[in-house]
């Protein structure tokens, strides 16, 4: 391993070299593009045997992407907003082929207004086509999710593709230190890929992702959620090996002081490093305040939910996405898990940064502030508030 | 029957195995007597699901999906559609 200071996005493109894909089929789109830019340059100058593919479109890069999986060989893309919306009806085709695709997105406002900047509504639009759901907090992480996205998506319990999310720019196009692991390495911990079941092969010709009637369909759906909840053991037991490997330990859920915590944050992504500052601060003077963040979003990892949410007595749900006429994703999920404890913390739902918009730990201040209200009062009045919202603007 | 994982089909002309007569909620009936075996209907059926009788047209209930072009088409009334119920 050797350190270097490199962007997110070349952080994915240096993950997907590492695990050796032999085709990568991917359409530019900011604030993704450097990702398929330093694939293109490593295949160019011979550093990654694989065939690169120009297509037209990121239907057509997560197709071709299909299409080569089923031959039986490993394969990545990369997008962003409206290339994974673009992508959004073979998302669902390659999960229901049990083709574990693995691909990096840059996560970024979905328009209209066209906007470039970061939230998780693009990836939250995909979390039911059935792929494992990564968000990473920083490059490193980035990185090493993409390792680990593999193994996971590959292992015969599973066969789900996956992606892995990064917020956009923050992580993106922002340079920091990462910990590169070596090719000798990655191979000792991710093997040379092997399809399970038959692949595409003119000697044996076969059907995939064939037709399904009435008499077979749910039957599928229902081996798709079987291999989710499968998924999570493996996940677990994945996140340990690359710590046995390269000491560095994943959670589903990481807990940042969260053990005492009477206001516990719910946060995912880069918003997370600033959320932990926050934290910091915010316990010198006093109030017991910590932080889970959701490195898995799918499978929802509710199990460890529940336990981490049995001291804290206020979950305050950091959202950067937001289903219209609900609420955040997070949110919905999240209590819907906790709707099976017995005594369960009051639960409230902000919403942050949408569009790019800066979050900074006064957004946490204010959130715990708020937070602590509800710990005095015993009630949510308000179960969904937009932090930073100018309401003068609104016409 | 056990589903495959990512929906595989790995033999070649297993579409036989799927009837798809159970989609039909009206079914042909021949008259033996009417039937003067022109073969109109055979003509006519897109499933190819009527075949040349000894003595007159028999309908393939295994395909047939109860479309009633072959009711329509024969000249003798040979052919009358009769509601599916249990």
């Amino acid at each position: 391993m050797a350190w270097r200071i490199i962007e997110g996005n070349q952080a994915l493109a240096i993950g997907a070299k590492l695990c050796r894909p032999k085709v990568i089929a991917s359409y530019p789109i900011t604030p993704s593009t450097h990702v398929p830019e330093t694939i293109s340059e490593f295949v160019a100058d011979g550093e990654l045997k694989a065939d690169f593919i120009n297509v037209e479109s990121e239907q057509s890069a997560i197709s071709a992407c299909i299409g080569a999986q089923a031959t039986g060989v490993r394969t990545f893309t990369a997008t962003a907003s409206q290339g994974l919306a673009l992508m959004h009806e073979m998302l669902y085709i390659a999960s229901g082929m049990r083709l574990p695709i693995v691909i990096g997105c840059a996560n970024r406002a979905l328009s209209a207004p066209i906007n470039i900047w970061c939230d998780h509504s693009d990836t939250m639009a995909e979390r039911d086509a059935g792929w494992l759901q990564f968000y990473a907090e920083n490059n490193q992480e980035a990185l090493d999710l993409v390792l680990q996205a593999y193994k996971i998506a590959e292992n015969k319990e599973v066969l789900l593709p996956g992606m892995v999310a990064i917020d956009a720019y923050t992580l993106t196009h922002t340079f920091e230190r990462v910990d590169v692991p070596s090719q000798a390495e990655v191979d000792r911990f991710l093997p040379p890929y092997k399809p399970l079941y038959a692949f595409l092969d003119p000697e044996k010709p076969i059907t995939q992702g064939s037709f399904g009637t009435p008499e077979h369909y749910m039957e599928f759906k229902y081996s798709q959620q079987k291999a989710m909840e499968a998924s999570k053991e493996i996940i677990d037991q994945v996140f340990k090996e690359f710590d046995g490997k390269f000491k560095r330990r994943y959670h589903k859920i990481e807990k940042y002081k969260a053990d005492d915590a009477e206001i516990l944050l719910l946060t995912m992504g880069s918003m997370s490093g600033t959320a932990k500052d926050a934290v910091d601060r915010l316990r010198e003077k006093g109030i017991k305040v910590g932080l889970a963040k959701f490195t898995v979003f799918r499978p929802f990892p509710a199990k460890e939910l529940i336990e981490i949410a049995k001291r804290p007595k206020v979950l305050a749900v950091v959202d950067r996405n937001i289903s219209l006429g609900h609420k955040g994703a997070l949110f919905s999920d999240a209590t819907s898990a906790l709707a099976s404890m017995e005594r369960r913390p009051l639960t409230v739902n902000f919403i942050i940064g949408l569009g790019g918009r800066d979050i900074s730990p006064q957004n946490f201040y204010e959130i715990v502030e708020k937070s602590e209200k509800i710990l005095k009062k015993g009630k949510v009045e308000k179960e969904l508030e937009w932090i930073g919202v100018k309401k003068e603007m609104i016409p | 029957m056990k589903i495959s994982i990512g929906a595989r089909v790995e033999e070649a002309g297993s579409s036989i195995k799927y009837k798809t007569g159970g989609w039909r909620s009206y079914r042909p009936v021949v008259n033996k007597d009417k039937c003067t075996k022109c073969w109109l209907c055979y003509k006519y059926c897109p499933d190819a699901a009527i075949e040349k009788g000894k003595d007159c047209a028999v309908i393939d209930y295994d395909y047939c999906k109860g479309c009633g072009v072959c009711a329509k088409e024969c000249k003798f009334e040979a052919i009358e559609m009769v509601p599916e119920v249990k």
